[in-house]
C-alpha cells in the first residue's frame, strides 16, 4: 500500500534530512548501518515470526518468548556478535523491546559468575551456564523488601561439620519474590542472603543455588519455587518466588571471589565495597536510556498518527485539519518529542562517562565514583519518572484508539512503568542524590571547592554577603540562547539545594535527631535532586549542539533544546519567580515564547520522529505505521482478535438464548 | 496453605486476624469512622441499604471476582454476559427494581464487571429521542431482554466532533425505507459496547440525506443480529475490535453496514420527523435532550471515577501502614513507610481530593436536579452554566483522579504493579474515562468559551451565572497572609483561587482580542489562545472545587469532629494545590515569595497531622474486601500471606507445555555443541 498522503507532504516538507540526525543518535553513520544490518538478520529471519502478541493469553506469551531466547542465544554465537550494544540491538529486535526470561540469566547470572565468582567456581558453573544446561537468575529482592538491602531477611548459616550453609526463609516476608526467570525457567540461582557463621552476622553475600532438578526440572527438595502471577506488563516473563527450608549447599557455592569463609567458617572480609557500586551505576545507565527509548517509540506513534487524523474544524467551510494543527496537542506533544532527544544525548552521556570512570575504577582510582554514582541515582528517577508520564500522555493524545491495544503505546506504559521501582526506588533515588547534594554544598560553605556537576554551589560563597536568597539576582535572560538559559537553571539548582539545606538545618536545631530531621526535609531534599538533574539535562543537552556539524540539523535542534528548556521554566515558573531569578515579565516571555516554537517544530515534528527510525514492527503500532495506513489496519487487526474466533460467540449459547427463552 | 500454618511465621497465618500494624492506626483515629461513611453515603439508612446490595450480591458466588486477574479475554467476556443474565434473577429474587433506592448500589457493588451496560444507554436514547409509539413499541421488548441494545455513535474517524460522523442514511420514497451505508472505512463504527458479540440491535447515528440533501445527524434502530441464531443480519459486517488496556469483559464492537434497509418508522422521531413523501419536519425543543447528554457526564464522576480512586488510596495506604521499610532512628524497628515524608507527600493530597471531589459531586448533583426542574418548566436559562461546569468538571476530575490512581499505583513499589494489587486495573479503567462522554481538552475549551462570554458580559455590566459573578469583580490586591497559620484560613486561599482564576481569564481574553485587532482570523487566534484558555478553565473548577469544599466544611459545625478532619483535608487540598502551581499565585505578585514559603511550611505541617487519621480516613469510604479485590488493602492487613496464597492460583502455577516444548530441548545439551 502506498503511503498516506499527509505523512507523504509532512516529510516533503522536512527542512533537514533525517537519516543526519540518525546518524547522531546512534553515534556515528558507520553504527546507524550495522544496527540497521542486524535489525535485518532478526526480521528477515522466519524462526522470529509469531502471531501478534495481543492475542495469546500470558501463557503463550511466555511459550512464545522462551522459543525465541533459545534461538536468539544460539543465533548470536552463529553470527558472532559478542560486542554488547550488538547484542542489546540483536535481542531488542527478537523480542521488540519486551523483557524475555532469559533477561536474568544473561544479564546477572553470567555477569556475576565474571565478576564475583573464584577460577573454581567459574571453572564449575561457568561453561555450562554459557550453554544454557543451567540457567540462571538473580534472587535478591524479597517480598518484605526492595530498595533497602539491608532490610533482607533471607540466612545463610555456615555448618562447618558439614562445611556447608544453610539456606532459609525464615518469614513470609522474606520468600523471594519478583526475580525474574524464577518461577518456571532457572534451574539455579545466585540468592543474596545473610551470612551468619560462627554465630555472627556477616551481613548479605551472594550464593549460588541449585533449585530445580537438572533432567527433570522439578523443584530440588527444601525449596518451593513458582510464578508470582499476572502483572501489569511483564506478560513473557515468569517472574517468581522462592522459598527455602534447611537448603543446603556445598561452602563451594558461596561466591568467594571477595569476602571468603573458610572450612573452619572463619570470614575473611573484602578489601573494597564500593566496586559493587559499578554494577549498579551502569544498570542505572541502562535505564536512562531507555527512557529515551521509550518516549521516543510514544512520540513516533502519536505524532505519525496525528499527523493522519483529521478532526473538527479550526476554519469554517474548510476540510477537517490535520490534529497535528491543533496548538493543545502541539503543546502536549512537542515538549516531549523534545525530552525523548534530550534523554538520548543524557544517556549517551552517562555511558561514555561510565566507561571512562570505569577504566579508571580497574586502575584503582574510585575518585569520580561517588559523583557518577549520585548522579546516576537522581537521573535515573528523573528520566524514568518524566518518561512515564510522558508515554501516557502520548497515549492520551491518540485519544480513544490509544487506549486500544493495536496502538502499541499501552504495551510500551506498562512495560517501561516498572523502572520506576526497579533498580532503585525513584523517591529514594532522588534521596540519594539528594545527599551527596548536601554533603556538597556543605563542603562549600566550609571554605571548600567541590568539582563536577555541582561546581555551580562554588558560586553560592562568593554570593554569601547578600541577605537574601542568594540567588536572588535577575538574570539578563537571553531567551535564544540555550547557554543563557542553563544559566537560569543553574540559579534555581543552587537556590533549591541552598533552601534544602537550611530547612535541614533548621529541623536539626529544633534538636530533632539526624534521621528525623532528614525526613522533614525529604520533600524539599527531593525538589532539589529535581531540579538539580533538570539543570544537568539541560546543560549536556546544549553541550551536544556544539558537536553538530550540518546546519540544517543544528537548527532544528537547537530549536528542540530552546523548547525544552523553556517549557520547563514554564511549567516550573514559580521556583524561577519565587527565587527572583526571573521576573513575571520574562515568564509571560517564555510562555509566549514556547508556543512560538511549536509553530515553528511543527513542520518538522514528523521528519523528528523518523529519524528515531524504529521499524514498523519494533513499534507494534497500528496508529504509528511509517505509511499512516491507520483505518485500514485497525479493522484487519481487529479482526483476528481472539473473541472474533467464531461467527457467533459460544455465550450466546450458554447464557443469551436461555435467558431470552425464559423471559 | 500448610506451608505457612507451620508456626514459625512470627506475623500469624490467619487471615483475617488484624495486622497489628493497621489495628493501631485505628485505635488513634480522632473522628468516628462510621459516622463519616454516613455523611459520605448521604444518612445513615443510605448506608444501609448500601450494605444491604452489597453482602446480597458479594455472597453470591455467581458474581464472584476473585479469578479475573486469571482470565482471558474471552472468559472475562463469558463471565460478564453469565453475570448480567444472573443479575435479572437477582433481582427478581430481591425485589430490587429500576427505580428503588438499592438500584444506584448494585453496578457498585459489582465494580462494573457485568454485561450490557449499553443497553441501558440503547434504552435511555430511544426513552429521550424517539416519540411515544417508537416508546411503546421498543422499550418493553428491550425491558424483557427479547433484545439487546447497544449505541452506535463514535466511528473509526470521528469521535467528540460528532458532525464529522461519515455513515449515511438514505431516504427512499419509493419503499419507505432509508437505506444505511459505511461508505469509507473511516465511517465504521468503532467502540460501541456490547455490539462485538452480544447486542441484537444498536441505534445508529448516520447524516440523513432525502432527496440528495444532508440534513445532519440522526438517530436509527437498526437490528444487526438474528433473534434466532445470532446470526448477522443481511448488509452487517460486525464483530469486536480487539484487546484493549481493560474492559476486556466488553465487547466493544466495529459495524459495517452496506446497502441495509430499514422501515421509515426506525428514525428516532421525537424532534425530528421524515414524513412518506420526504418532508423533514423539526419539532418540540431540544433541549431537554441536550439536558440529558450534559447529565450523563455528570453521572459517570460517582461509580467510574471517584471509586477508582477511593479504592486505590484506601489500598495504597493501607498496605503503607504495614509495610516497613529502612529506619527513620537508629535502634528502632524499621519504619512504616506511611511515616515517610515523600510517602505522604504522594497519597495524602489525593486522599483529599477524593473527598474534595465527593463534595463536588454533591454540589453538581443538587445543581442539576434543580436545573431539571427548571427545565420542566420550561425555563432554559441555566443550561449555558450546567453545560460549562459539567464539561469543566468533568475533564477536571477525570484528570486529577487518574493522575492520583497512578500516584498511588507507584507508592506501592514493586508489589503495585502486580495485578494482585488491585491497582493497575483500577488505573487501566479509570483512564478510559478522560476520553469517553467527550475528550477532556475540547470540553475544556467549551467550559473556556463559556468563561469568556461571562467575562465579557461581566464587564459590560450585564448579569451572569451564579458560578461566575466572580469573574466581574477583578480586584488587584495582594495576598493579606502574615504567616504560615493565615494560609489554614479559607478566606485567604480562597481568594487567592479566585484571584488566579480571574486573571488567567482577563489574559486569555485579551490575548484573544489583542490578536483579533491585530487582523489575525478569529478561529486563528482561538487556536492560538487554546493552550491558556485550558488553564484558565482549569482554574475555574480548582477554584470551584476549593471554594466548595470550604464551604461544605463550614456546614459540618454539628459534627465538630468530622468538621475538624475535613478542615485539614480541604486546607490540604487547597494548599497542595498552591504549592504544586506556585507559578500562577506568584505571576503577578498576587502571593509574594516569601508567602509560598508560608504556604509551603503549612502544607508539610498537615501532611503530618493528617497522616494520624489516615488510615481512618480511607475505612470510612467503606469498601469490602472483595470490593477492594487486593492482595495489598484487605481490611485486615495480611498482605504477605495473602499475596503468596493468591500467587499460588495463578494458571502459570498449573503445568505448563512450556518445558516440554522448549525448555527441555534447551536444558539439554542442545546448545553445548556450539
Amino acid at each position: 500500500m502506498s503511503v498516506n498522503a499527509d505523512l507523504r507532504r509532512e516529510r516533503a516538507a522536512a527542512t533537514f534530512q533525517p537519516e543526519l540526525l540518525t546518524h547522531i543518535l546512534d553515534g556515528g553513520a558507520e553504527r546507524t548501518r550495522r544496527r540497521k544490518e542486524i535489525e535485518a538478520l532478526v526480521l528477515n529471519d522466519p524462526d522470529f515470526q509469531h502471531e501478534d502478541l495481543n492475542f495469546l493469553s500470558r501463557s503463550q506469551r511466555y511459550e512464545q518468548a522462551i522459543r525465541k531466547s533459545s534461538l536468539m542465544v544460539m543465533k548470536l554465537r552463529e553470527y558472532g556478535i559478542a560486542d554488547p550494544e550488538e547484542i542489546y540491538w540483536f535481542k531488542s529486535f527478537v523480542h521488540r523491546g519486551r523483557p524475555e526470561p532469559l533477561d536474568l540469566h544473561l544479564g546477572m547470572f553470567l555477569p556475576t559468575l565474571l565478576t564475583q565468582a573464584t577460577p573454581e567456581q567459574q571453572d564449575r558453573f561457568f561453561m555450562p551456564a554459557w550453554n544454557l544446561e543451567i540457567v540462571g537468575t538473580y534472587a535478591q529482592t524479597e517480598m518484605g523488601h526492595g530498595t533497602h538491602l539491608r532490610g533482607l531477611e533471607t540466612t545463610a548459616t555456615y555448618d562447618p561439620s558439614t562445611q556447608e550453609f544453610i539456606l532459609n526463609s525464615p518469614t513470609v516476608t522474606s520468600i523471594k519474590w519478583w526475580p525474574g526467570g524464577l518461577g518456571k525457567t532457572s534451574n539455579h540461582a545466585i540468592v543474596l542472603a545473610q551470612l551468619y557463621t560462627q554465630g555472627e552476622c556477616k551481613g548479605l553475600h551472594a550464593f549460588i543455588v541449585p533449585i530445580r532438578q537438572l533432567g527433570t526440572h522439578e523443584p530440588l527438595p527444601g525449596i518451593t519455587v513458582g510464578d508470582i502471577g499476572p502483572k501489569f506488563g511483564y506478560d513473557e516473563m515468569d517472574n517468581g518466588y522462592l522459598k527455602m527450608d534447611n537448603f543446603r549447599i556445598p561452602r563451594e557455592n558461596m561466591l568467594m571471589k571477595y569476602a571468603q569463609v573458610e572450612p573452619d567458617g572463619t570470614y575473611v572480609k573484602p578489601v573494597s565495597d564500593k566496586l559493587t557500586y559499578g554494577t549498579m551505576v551502569f544498570i542505572r545507565s541502562l535505564i536512562v536510556g531507555d527512557s529515551a527509548r521509550s518516549l521516543s517509540r510514544a512520540c513516533t506513534i502519536a505524532i505519525r498518527y496525528s499527523a493522519v487524523r483529521h478532526q473538527s474544524e479550526l476554519k469554517p467551510g474548510e476540510p477537517e485539519p490535520q490534529i497535528l494543527d491543533y496548538q493543545t496537542q502541539q503543546y502536549k506533544l512537542f515538549p516531549l518529542l523534545a525530552t525523548a532527544y534530550a534523554f538520548h544525548f543524557v544517556g549517551a552521556y552517562i555511558k561514555d562517562t561510565y566507561q571512562r570512570v570505569s577504566g579508571d575504577i580497574s586502575t584503582g582510582d574510585l575518585s569520580e565514583l561517588p559523583e557518577l554514582h549520585a548522579l546516576t541515582a537522581g537521573l535515573k528517577a528523573f528520566t524514568s519518572w518524566t518518561a512515564n508520564a510522558g508515554i501516557e500522555e502520548c497515549r492520551m493524545a491518540c485519544g480513544g484508539h490509544g487506549y486500544s491495544r493495536c496502538s502499541g503505546i499501552p504495551d510500551i506504559y506498562v512495560t517501561f512503568t516498572p523502572s520506576c521501582t526497579y533498580e532503585g526506588e525513584n523517591t529514594v533515588m532522588m534521596l540519594q542524590t539528594a545527599r551527596f547534594l548536601i554533603k556538597s554544598y556543605s563542603q562549600v560553605t566550609s571554605g571548600q571547592q567541590v568539582t563536577g556537576m555541582v561546581s555551580y554551589l562554588n558560586e553560592l560563597s562568593r554570593q554569601r554577603i547578600q541577605p537574601q536568597h542568594v540567588a536572588a539576582r535577575t538574570v539578563t535572560m537571553r531567551i535564544n540562547d540555550p547557554t543563557s538559559l542553563v544559566e537560569a537553571y543553574k540559579s534555581r539548582a543552587a537556590r533549591l539545594v541552598e533552601s534544602a539545606a537550611k530547612n535541614l538545618q533548621a529541623e536539626l536545631n529544633h534538636r530533632k535527631s539526624k534521621e528525623d530531621a532528614w525526613n522533614r526535609t525529604s520533600v524539599d531534599l527531593v525538589r532539589a535532586s529535581e531540579a538539580h538533574c533538570h539543570y544537568v539535562v539541560v546543560k549536556l543537552f546544549t553541550a551536544k549542539l556544539a558537536e553538530v556539524s550540518d546546519a540544517a540539523v543544528h537548527a532544528v535542534l537547537t530549536n528542540l533544546c530552546l523548547l525544552y528548556a523553556l517549557f520547563g521554566i514554564s511549567r516550573n515558573a514559580g521556583d524561577f519567580l519565587q527565587a527572583g531569578i526571573l521576573t513575571s515579565a520574562q515568564i509571560s516571555q517564555v510562555n509566549q515564547h514556547v508556543k512560538e516554537l511549536l509553530a515553528v517544530i511543527r513542520p518538522n515534528a514528523v521528519a523528528l520522529v523518523d529519524s528515531f527510525d524504529f521499524h514498523d514492527v519494533h513499534l507494534g503500532s497500528v496508529l504509528g505505521r511509517y505509511d499512516g495506513n491507520v483505518y485500514e489496519n485497525m479493522f484487519e487487526w481487529a479482526k483476528k482478535s481472539p473473541l472474533n474466533k467464531t461467527q457467533v460467540h459460544e455465550s450466546f449459547h450458554k447464557h443469551l438464548k436461555p435467558m431470552q427463552a425464559k423471559l | 496453605m500448610a506451608l505457612l500454618e507451620t508456626s514459625k511465621y512470627s506475623q500469624g497465618s490467619v487471615l483475617g486476624s488484624v495486622n497489628p500494624d493497621l489495628a493501631s492506626e485505628r485505635q488513634t483515629a480522632s473522628f468516628c469512622v462510621e459516622k463519616l461513611t454516613a455523611l459520605l453515603d448521604g444518612g445513615t439508612e443510605q448506608t444501609r441499604i448500601r450494605r444491604a446490595v452489597v453482602e446480597a450480591i458479594q455472597s453470591d458466588p455467581v458474581f464472584s471476582r476473585e479469578n479475573q486477574y486469571f482470565q482471558t479475554q474471552n472468559e472475562r467476556y463469558e463471565a460478564a454476559v453469565r453475570k448480567a443474565v444472573h443479575l435479572q434473577k437477582k433481582m427478581h429474587e430481591m425485589g430490587w427494581t429500576e427505580n428503588g433506592p438499592e438500584y444506584k448500589y448494585i453496578y457498585r457493588a459489582l465494580s462494573g464487571d457485568v454485561a450490557f451496560l449499553l443497553h441501558r444507554v440503547f434504552m435511555r436514547s430511544i426513552s429521550v429521542l424517539g416519540s411515544d409509539k417508537q416508546i411503546a413499541k421498543w422499550i418493553p421488548l428491550a425491558t424483557q431482554h427479547k433484545l439487546i441494545g447497544s449505541y452506535a455513535q463514535t466511528e473509526l474517524g470521528h469521535g467528540t466532533y460528532l458532525q464529522g460522523l461519515e455513515t449515511t442514511a438514505v431516504f427512499d420514497t419509493a419503499t419507505q425505507e432509508f437505506i444505511l451505508n459505511t461508505p469509507k472505512i473511516s465511517a465504521m463504527k468503532w467502540w460501541p459496547g456490547d455490539m462485538g458479540r452480544s447486542a441484537t440491535h444498536t441505534v445508529v447515528f448516520a447524516q440523513l440525506y432525502i432527496h440528495g440533501k444532508c440534513y445532519g445527524i440522526h438517530p436509527f434502530i437498526v437490528q444487526i443480529r438474528s433473534l434466532q441464531d445470532h446470526s448477522l443480519c443481511p448488509g452487517i459486517t460486525a464483530g469486536d475490535i480487539g484487546p484493549k488496556m481493560n474492559f476486556e469483559h466488553i465487547d466493544n464492537g466495529y459495524l459495517l453496514l452496506k446497502n441495509v434497509r430499514i422501515p421509515r418508522e426506525n428514525m428516532l422521531s421525537k424532534f425530528c420527523e421524515v414524513r412518506p413523501d420526504g418532508t423533514y419536519v423539526r419539532q418540540g425543543s431540544q433541549q431537554i435532550n441536550y439536558f440529558t447528554m450534559t447529565t450523563v457526564r455528570i453521572s459517570l464522576i460517582s461509580d467510574e471515577v471517584l471509586t477508582p480512586l477511593m479504592k486505590a488510596c484506601t489500598i495504597a495506604i493501607r498496605y503503607s501502614a504495614v509495610r516497613r521499610q529502612s529506619k527513620l532512628k537508629p535502634g528502632e524497628q524499621e519504619a512504616k513507610i506511611l511515616d515517610y515524608q515523600t510517602q505522604q507527600e504522594k497519597l495524602l493530597p489525593q486522599l483529599a481530593a477524593a473527598y474534595a471531589f465527593h463534595f463536588v459531586n454533591d454540589y453538581l448533583q443538587e445543581l442539576f436536579n434543580r436545573g431539571y426542574g427548571e427545565i420542566q418548566r420550561k425555563n432554559f436559562d441555566m443550561l449555558p452554566e450546567l453545560h460549562a461546569l459539567s464539561s469543566g468538571f468533568k475533564a477536571v476530575i477525570t484528570q486529577q483522579c487518574t493522575a492520583g490512581v497512578e500516584i498511588c499505583l507507584r507508592a506501592c513499589g514493586g508489589h503495585g504493579y502486580s495485578l494482585l494489587s488491585g491497582l493497575p486495573s483500577l488505573y487501566t479503567k479509570i483512564i478510559a474515562s478522560c476520553i469517553y462522554e467527550g475528550e477532556n481538552t475540547i470540553l475544556l475549551l467549551q467550559t473556556a468559551r463559556f468563561l469568556l462570554k461571562c467575562f465579557m458580559a461581566a464587564n459590560a455590566g450585564q448579569p451572569v451565572p451564579p458560578s461566575v459573578t466572580y469573574l466581574a469583580a477583578v480586584k488587584h490586591g495582594k495576598c493579606p497572609a502574615k504567616n504560615k497559620l493565615d494560609f489554614l484560613s479559607p478566606d485567604i486561599y480562597t481568594e487567592a483561587y479566585q484571584h488566579v482564576a480571574v486573571r488567567l481569564t482577563s489574559s486569555a481574553a485579551a490575548k484573544l482580542q489583542d490578536l483579533i485587532q491585530s487582523g489575525v482570523k478569529k478561529h486563528d487566534a482561538w487556536n492560538q489562545c487554546t493552550v491558556q484558555l485550558v488553564q484558565a478553565a482549569k482554574a475555574h473548577c480548582h477554584y470551584i472545587a476549593v471554594k466548595n469544599f470550604a464551604e461544605t466544611v463550614e456546614k459540618l459545625e454539628t459534627k465538630a469532629d468530622i468538621q475538624k478532619i475535613m478542615k485539614h483535608l480541604c486546607d490540604l487540598f487547597a494548599l497542595h494545590g498552591i504549592f504544586s502551581n506556585t507559578g500562577a499565585f506568584l505571576h503577578d505578585g498576587y502571593i509574594s515569595a516569601a508567602q509560598i514559603d508560608m504556604v509551603t511550611a503549612s502544607y508539610l505541617d498537615l501532611l503530618a497531622v493528617i497522616r494520624k487519621d489516615a488510615v481512618p480516613l480511607v475505612d470510612a469510604f467503606d469498601f469490602t474486601d472483595k470490593s477492594l479485590n487486593s492482595a495489598l488493602g484487605s481490611y485486615d492487613g495480611q498482605v504477605y500471606q495473602r499475596l503468596y496464597e493468591w500467587a499460588q492460583k495463578s494458571p502459570t502455577n498449573q503445568m505448563s507445555p512450556a518445558y516440554e516444548r522448549y525448555l527441555k530441548p534447551l536444558l539439554h545439551n542442545t546448545l553445548s555443541k556450539l
